[in-house]
């Protein structure tokens, strides 16, 4: 029968320093996320997601699958928690924020009461284009949702509640207003007519599958299993072959969709909602970008990280 | 308002030197004070000018005429401190000076400017007049801490007239904002309607008012922050001469 070392864990609370909890006999292989959920058996309300601890009060929190004994501590092991407030799983914050624009639209399509001149209620806009549009918006958020729920796979575990009430603000609040201006009485179709309507929706179409492409390619990827680090390659599907230009193909479908979506109800708003988008995905696809530059020495020079040989 | 200046009073004592940041080179120092001289001087000539105006006229009414001018040129140069903290000569957040700056801006040119019936309110009066007095007090502070020969009297009054200077201010922005409102609505000043080809509208008069609740959040976050700062820059001192 080994001897095994076995090692007490005391939890300090970060800003006041008084002890919340003394745990013994804790193996030393446990992992953080073990001594989490110790912790929860103490303090019910504090589930693991909530919980932060840390070697230093100030420091960089512990992540889950830390294991006690590689950790620089002695046998009896001083952590500082911190309530990270109430959280959310991704799956209910990706529902949450995507199930607003898709519902606000609609309100704003079948002119719902008090939004436009009553008598404009439940009346219908003659431009084909405005119906295309709503089948459109309505296409990319259920896409969304169902990416959230049967494809995706998510790393962390949660999100703060104060983000999401955030994030969800400007996912509703941008499509509402979007959709007012298109399902306006007084919206003037495109310049160009059909032509433009009409190669604004083959792109559109294009950028939605290729994004999709891209999600199930990573989502390859990830199924090898974590230990199995490798980039993103380009595959059979001629949608992914953006691999060889770009790191993140699938943030410059998404811009891509919207720029379509902006030619296609020629709707200044719409630009500008584009425009925001590529904001954010650009600091998106340079984080990523840099990531994978610097873990993978062999990483093909010559992709960019949105935009081909650009940005 | 707020923005901190680069070697501050605490230059003086040498004990404390390993906790300087890395500070602009020479060539940027020296631009920084001609900036910030040029901004005191300017200031200072809106400021005699008002004076002489009211001297001469015997009255308050009307005085905005007078400093129109290098009001706008000096408060519109103000738009260069942005440049200064993108470039990283000046410590300060580019987006907390952006959207001090560009509010100034805004009133200047897009409220009182623009709407030229409310250029004879006294409420332009009561918030030129803050302005101006912050601004001299703002800009001789930055000058002197660049030269780290601080007089204790600038510290002070710059952390301690905004007591006054920016509720003054703030309601005398406010009052010439709402005095614009029914010129606003009645021209359709820079407002778009619809229908038109970009399918796009914009109501300024809507756009005024939305401006003036956003006041109701931010002015207390501002008058806090600096009593906050006043406390930090300021108390130091008083501990130091109740050790003495």
């Amino acid at each position: 029968m080994s001897r095994t070392t076995f090692f007490e864990v005391e939890v300090l609370d970060a800003r006041t320093r008084e002890q919340l909890c003394f745990l013994d006999k804790v193996d030393p292989y446990s992992t953080i996320g073990d001594i989490k959920s110790l912790f929860h058996k103490s303090y019910p309300h504090w589930y693991p997601a909530r919980q932060a601890l840390k070697l230093d009060p100030k420091g960089k929190s512990l992540r889950d699958n830390d294991i006690l004994q590689n950790l620089p501590v002695g046998t009896t092991a001083t952590m500082y928690f911190r309530d990270l407030g109430p959280q959310l799983g991704w799956t209910m914050v990706f529902l949450a924020e995507y199930i607003g624009p898709l519902l606000t639209y609609l309100l704003f399509y079948f002119r719902v009461p008090y939004i436009y001149s009553h008598r404009y209620a439940f009346t219908s806009s003659p431009h084909p284009v405005v119906t295309l549009a709503c089948a459109c918006h309505t296409f990319h958020y259920m896409k969304r949702l169902i990416e959230t729920i049967f494809v995706h796979r998510f790393a962390h575990g949660t999100m703060p509640l104060r983000t999401i009430v955030r994030n969800c603000a400007y996912y509703w609040g941008f499509s509402a207003w979007l959709a007012y201006y298109i399902n306006h009485p007084l919206y003037t179709p495109p310049s160009y007519g059909d032509l433009q309507v009409n190669y604004a929706l083959v792109l559109f179409m294009m950028c939605e599958l290729g994004n999709f492409s891209i999600h199930l390619t990573l989502n390859n990827l990830r199924g090898e299993g974590y230990r199995s680090r490798r980039f993103p390659m380009p595959t059979k599907n001629p949608f992914t072959w953006l691999f060889l230009f770009v790191s993140c193909p699938n943030y410059t479908y998404e811009v891509g969709a919207w720029v379509s979506f902006s030619i296609m109800t020629q709707c200044l708003p719409v630009a500008f909602y584009t425009l925001l988008v590529f904001i954010q995905m650009t600091i998106w696809a340079k984080g990523k970008h840099r990531t994978y530059s610097r873990e993978f020495k062999d990483y093909p020079s010559l992709r960019m990280a949105i935009i081909p040989l650009i940005l | 308002m707020s923005a901190a200046a680069p070697g501050t009073s605490k230059a003086a004592h040498s004990d404390v030197a390993p906790k300087k940041k890395k500070g602009p080179g020479a060539l940027a120092t020296a631009y920084l004070v001609i900036y910030n001289v040029v901004m005191t001087a300017g200031w200072l000539v809106i400021a005699v000018g008002l004076v002489r105006a009211y001297l001469a006229r015997g009255s308050y009414h009307g005085l905005y005429y007078s400093i129109e001018k290098p009001l706008k040129f000096f408060q519109t140069g103000a738009l260069l401190e942005i440049l200064h903290c993108a470039v990283g000569i000046v410590p300060s957040s580019v987006v907390l000076t952006g959207f001090q700056v560009m509010s100034r801006v805004f009133l200047t040119w897009a409220v009182t400017h623009s709407v030229r019936e409310v250029q004879s309110e006294d409420s332009v009066l009561l918030f030129v007049t803050a302005w101006t007095v912050t601004e001299i007090i703002r800009y001789s502070f930055y000058t002197f801490s660049l030269l780290n020969h601080l007089p204790y009297l600038i510290k002070w009054a710059r952390y301690t007239f905004f007591f006054v200077l920016y509720p003054m201010g703030v309601t005398g922005e406010l009052l010439t904002i709402y005095a614009a409102l029914p010129y606003v609505q009645k021209t359709g000043l820079y407002s778009v309607t619809l229908p038109n080809k970009y399918n796009f509208s914009f109501d300024y008069h809507s756009f005024l008012i939305l401006v003036m609740i956003s006041y109701i959040p931010l002015f207390p976050q501002l008058y806090f922050h600096m009593i906050r700062q006043r406390k930090k820059v300021l108390g130091h001192v008083e501990e130091y001469n109740k050790v003495e």
